[in-house]
């Protein structure tokens, strides 16, 4: 075991450097400057002299592999430098909005776990029946609905019928976690039902196909009271697909709300996300994608881990 | 994971009778085991009709403005009422079909098509091409969606052809990742290992075996990607990353004003997010029912 | 229709412009959305509304725009209490107040004048300074006692008055400047109204009643807080919901409506034009934009005052204005506007010429060209569609391409397009700041039309240093004539419109056409 997880954790590094090559160079080749940017409210009398200074002292004057090795060596270090548009160091504009996005993201898995799990498990028992038929449709609907779409129609609804408002500022939980909750809950079941369509989809697929497994089909024979199997033995190998769709999405949710953090006016990383490539502010862009990718290829790797765990032979591969 | 057992498959049906009768056979067999699908399928039909005959069917010029009727709601000339610049709302939804479909068949189409390419070929060749590919793969999978869309469409532009684009390229990875596995699971079946020993080559073994297990899978995804596509370009279009006004698309018909008049002209961002939604919906019931029947065991996507 | 765009605003008006006429009350905090974040602390160094608005209280400028002058072009005094101009207009003298402190309470001196200025004009070796251009005209700047400062010009300028009452040119401590100039990036200490508390990142910014203002009596409010939201939706829920009082940029007409009809007599409405025009460029290295008639014919297309009346209901725009905001000194009346290429109000015989000058070009009909356009909803996206639909009717077919805002800037500069929306915005309504950037590619930065255009620069200089207002009048007139009617090198279509609904408690604020101004909030308080 310990000799396949040292593999795969050399296995991410080429990963983490090829996305690092990728963006830094992708963010360069996208047209727009922040200098420019900076000075472009009057920039009728920007002069070029002085969008060279702002240059310079940003470091953009330098070749290309000069930046990057920098960069690079900064990170080794643990050092993501400071934002080119704010001037502040990168950890401090990614702390705020990292716990609102954690926060955001694991509430939305709460919500879709307690949705999808039984959802799931009831339509795979009752497979082709109407229960089945209307599981499906409304985990289809959820992924077939826009989730900026979804946003807008919420935040209405909540407004003319609960006199509901998203929140004005973030209210961390160990402020006020009452008040926090408040505001973070429709988010919450906004995203979290798109989610567990996705994961109501594979619960209800895993199931069925663990249904079908021998064992099963044996202990049903046998007459032993059918929850119990369920719970015991079907429910435990389904998990792992399951898992794997829950644990990708929720890296995901971690970088890419842009929309839903918009419509209910969240702090998130998403935004952040947006707004740093809108000002072409490189470092900061940099720092989040990597962050995001390595959030991703860490969860994999756990899935993965679970596997070889519960399945020797993987490790040797 | 229990993949490669033989399939129950639809494909399975004796090549006895005509082409039609089997056809025929195999849609009403579809329709009386899969009654879901069977809607999806129609609504699907419903939406490629409405794409083509988008310019007999419209009532107006979907680009026609009209300053005395801005923002009228539904009534006897404008069945679903215009949008901020007078233009029929129920035009600009049928072409806007047009749009959806083009870009929903081209991205499904390449996104699955390159996707298989590369994971067949990565499987086949093993060793270290597929070592490489995948780290490739990788990398793209394990980059932010919405970074690469932005970072495609400010390269190259707004328009349909770098939406599709756009979307194809994040497809491709996904695409990949499940070519390949299906390809490797038959690659280590215990009869292509005979067939080996055999002596068989490998180009008879790919065609005669791989391939078709790849087809399965292939056309699941191109049937999943279908409905991913619309919703991608209807959410690309809606943060100004899509296709441009003035032409009619559904993402963009609920762009800026409709969400502004959201609550005094409802219908400018309903019937458009109806309309994306229906279609989403129809190709992924479609879809999912097409997974059930051409491999029950198939998972993912 | 006969109208000054400043009548109608006062229609539409309900509070009294005139806070003087009730007595304030004291106490509250005023909550306001800002729909931007902002870059660094520094304003001499920033360029967006969103450093103005959340920090401007902090602050003091030497001269300021008087709050309650609708007009924003009314200068009076802040730091400085009196100036004098010299006969040949190029010394202007300022005296200081004095008593007035710091918040860390020094004493502030033409020491901390002179250090602030000269980091404007003449920054020090890598730091940025946004402003540097508009003050090329500044030969030296002189400190001769403690409460005197003295600005020599190297030509008369007019406008030199409203240069020192930028909203931007905040007074800053000179011993700080000293020990570190860029210590201003990332801390506050102003002489303003507010104290600095707390600005958390994406979040908020707020800031509280300074009990030793120099201005006695002021401010009314006990603090204020900004709240940093970017999307437009949440905005209109917060001021809907009553937990923020004001954004003070600006909403769309729809969001105005949806406000009063939710809260009625609650909310009060301030409009203006926008100190702000879309303008339509079109790239002259390409052809057939070389050609006058060509971009004659684009003009001569539009429909601007059928569009001012359906666009209004729709987006930020309203006016029918040439180079000058509507109302304001320099503007040209309407009934004269009329005579330009594309103002008149017969449509049908614009467009014949439109056509005819087409021809005359050898320009096909159904030519097809690209409209580049940036990718911002308001205004910039209705304006787009419309301008297209209006383009159709002269038998020109153009396809949009819509830009992020990043890559919109980058293509205008590079000359990557045919013809582009583009958009002319000032801190304050002032003919040197408004026309700097029609003159010839070189002398302005932004000339996206790249032509060289030596009669226009001329023009600018002439009304520049015209001290007599009457006849800077006059060059104005003639650089718009040429500019938008007889080489049509670039034109306007329709003015911004600044809509501001606020809640009724918010007494003593008078909206402008810049929404860079007035952010002093030391005249500002809270009714009951």
């Amino acid at each position: 075991m310990g000799k396949y997880i040292v593999k795969r954790v050399l296995l991410m590094v080429p990963t983490l450097l090829g996305v690092a090559v990728l963006i830094f160079f992708l963010m360069r080749v996208v047209p727009g400057d922040i200098v420019e940017l900076r000075f472009a409210g009057e920039s009728a009398f920007a002069q070029k002299e002085n969008l060279d200074k702002e240059r310079v002292r940003l470091g953009l004057d330098q070749p290309l592999l000069t930046q990057f090795i920098r960069w690079m060596s900064g990170i080794v270090q643990f050092d993501f430098g400071t934002s080119m548009w704010t001037g502040a160091p990168i950890i401090e504009e990614i702390k705020l909005r990292f716990t609102l996005s954690m926060q955001l993201a694991i509430m939305a898995t709460i919500v879709a776990v307690v949705l999808a799990i039984p959802l799931g498990v009831l339509a795979a028992i009752k497979q082709d029946t109407w229960i089945d038929y209307t599981v499906r449709i409304f985990s289809i609907a959820g992924l077939a609905t826009p989730s900026f779409w979804l946003g807008i129609v919420f935040i209405l609804l909540l407004l003319i019928v609960f006199k509901w408002l998203p929140p004005m500022v973030y209210t961390p939980f160990w402020v006020s976690p009452v008040q926090n909750l408040a505001q973070l809950i429709w988010p919450a079941l906004a995203v979290g039902y798109r989610y567990s369509a996705v994961a109501t989809r594979m619960t209800r697929s895993a199931m069925l196909e663990v249904l079908r497994e021998d064992y099963i089909r044996t202990a049903r024979a046998k007459g032993l009271w059918q929850n119990l199997i369920l719970s015991r033995h079907a429910l435990k190998n389904a998990m792992l697909p399951v898992l794997t769709v829950i644990a990708l999405e929720f890296a995901f949710l971690m970088g890419g709300l842009v929309v839903t953090e918009q419509v209910f006016n969240l702090n998130g990383l998403g935004m952040l996300f947006v707004e740093s490539v809108a000002h072409r502010d490189y470092t900061l862009t940099q720092a989040l994608v990597m962050l995001v990718a390595f959030m991703f290829i860490f969860v994999n790797f756990l899935v993965d881990l679970a596997y070889a765990w519960l399945d020797p032979r993987i490790r040797f591969r | 994971m229990a993949i490669g057992r033989p399939a129950e498959s639809i494909a399975e049906i004796p090549t006895a009778e005509s082409t039609a009768a089997r056809w025929f056979r195999i849609v009403r067999q579809f329709c009386r085991q899969r009654p879901l699908g069977a809607i999806g399928a129609v609504i699907v039909l419903i939406n490629l009709v409405v794409a083509v005959g988008a310019n007999v069917m419209a009532p107006y010029d979907p680009l026609a403005t009209d300053y005395g009727a801005m923002l009228a709601a539904p009534n006897r000339a404008h069945w679903l009422g215009t949008d901020a610049f007078g233009r029929d709302v129920l035009s600009r939804l049928l072409y806007g079909s047009r749009t959806a479909m083009l870009v929903g068949f081209a991205c499904a189409f390449w996104g699955a098509t390159v996707g298989a390419v590369i994971g067949v070929a990565s499987a086949y060749f093993a060793g270290k091409v597929d070592l490489i590919v995948q780290r490739v793969m990788d990398i793209f999978l394990a980059f932010p969606l919405i970074i690469l869309a932005l970072a495609i469409v400010s390269i190259f532009g707004t328009g349909i052809g770098n939406v599709i684009l756009a979307i194809t390229i994040p497809m491709i990875p996904r695409a990949a990742l499940v070519a390949r596995s299906s390809a490797l699971a038959i690659r280590e079946m215990p009869y292509i290992d005979a067939a080996r020993a055999a002596g068989f080559r490998h180009k008879r073994i790919i065609l005669r075996h791989m391939l078709p297990n790849v087809m399965a899978s292939y056309l699941i995804m191109l049937t999943a990607y279908l409905g991913q596509a619309i919703l991608l370009e209807a959410s690309l279009s809606f943060l100004g990353l899509g296709v441009a006004e003035p032409t009619a698309a559904w993402g963009l018909m609920l762009r800026g004003a409709a969400v502004q008049f959201a609550e005094s002209a409802p219908w400018m961002a309903i019937f458009p997010g109806l309309a994306i939604s229906l279609a989403v919906f129809a190709f992924n019931l479609f879809g999912d029912s097409l997974r059930d029947a051409l491999d029950p065991r198939l998972r993912t996507q | 229709m006969a109208w000054t765009p400043l009548l109608l605003a006062a229609v539409v008006l309900v509070a009294s412009p005139v806070a003087a006429q009730e007595k304030p009350r004291y106490g509250g905090e005023l909550v306001f959305v800002v729909p931007s974040e902002l870059p660094s602390y520094d304003g001499h160094r920033e360029g967006t509304f969103g450093v103005v608005h959340p920090m401007a209280p902090h602050y003091n400028t030497l001269l300021r725009v008087d709050p309650n002058d609708r007009t924003g072009t009314k200068i009076v005094a802040d730091l400085a209490e009196s100036w004098a101009v010299s006969p040949d207009g190029r010394v202007y003298t300022l005296k200081l107040r004095r008593g007035v402190k710091f918040h860390d309470g020094a004493e502030m001196t033409s020491r901390d004048v002179k250090a602030s200025y000269d980091k404007i004009v003449f920054p020090p070796e890598g730091v940025g300074s946004q402003r540097k251009g508009q003050y090329t005209n500044v030969e030296a700047i002189q400190a001769p006692d403690p409460s005197t400062i003295v600005f020599r010009l190297k030509w008369a300028q007019g406008s030199f008055l409203s240069l020192l009452a930028s909203p931007y040119s905040w007074i800053y401590k000179a011993d700080i400047l000293a020990k570190d100039v860029r210590w201003y990036e990332k801390n506050v200490m102003g002489t303003g109204p507010f104290l600095f508390v707390e600005h958390v990142k994406g979040s908020h910014w707020v800031g509280k009643k300074n009990p030793n203002y120099w201005d006695k009596g002021k401010p009314y409010l006990d603090g204020y807080r900004a709240i940093f939201m970017k999307d437009a939706a949440p905005q209109v829920a917060a001021l809907r919901g009553e937990r923020a009082h004001i954004q003070f940029r600006g909403f769309a007409p729809s969001e105005r409506d949806s406000l009063v009809s939710a809260l009625g007599r609650r909310i009060v409405v301030q409009e203006s034009p926008w100190d702000c025009a879309a303008w339509v460029v079109m790239n002259q290295d390409k052809k057939p934009w070389n050609d006058r008639r060509v971009r004659r014919a684009l003009t001569l297309a539009l429909d601007r005052h059928q569009a001012s009346q359906a666009l209004s209901r729709i987006a930020v725009v309203k006016d029918v204005a040439g180079v000058q905001v509507p109302g304001t000194p320099y503007a040209t009346p309407p009934a004269e506007l009329e005579k330009l290429a594309g103002y008149s109000r017969d449509i049908r015989k614009s467009r014949e010429e439109a056509r005819r000058l087409l021809r005359e070009a050898g320009v096909p009909d159904g030519f097809t060209f690209t409209f580049m356009n940036r990718g911002v909803p308001m205004p910039y996206e209705p304006v787009g569609v419309w301008l297209i639909d209006q383009w159709r009717q002269i038998g020109l077919n153009a396809t949009q391409q819509v830009n992020e805002s990043a890559k919109h800037v980058g293509e205008l500069r590079g000359g990557n397009f045919e013809v582009s929306m583009d958009a002319q915005c000032g801190y304050a309504v002032e003919p040197d700041l408004d026309l700097h950037k029609f003159q010839s590619t070189g002398i302005s930065h932004n000339n996206f039309g790249r032509y060289t255009d030596k009669v226009l620069d001329d023009l600018y200089q002439k009304q520049s240093r015209a001290l007599d207002p009457e006849e800077r009048k006059k060059y104005v007139r003639e650089f718009e004539r040429r500019l938008l009617d007889e080489e049509a090198h670039q034109f306007v279509t329709l003015q911004w419109h600044r809509i501001v609904p606020h809640s009724a408690k918010v007494r003593g604020w008078t909206i402008t056409p810049s929404h860079y101004l007035n952010q002093q909030l030391d005249v500002v308080w809270l009714a009951e």
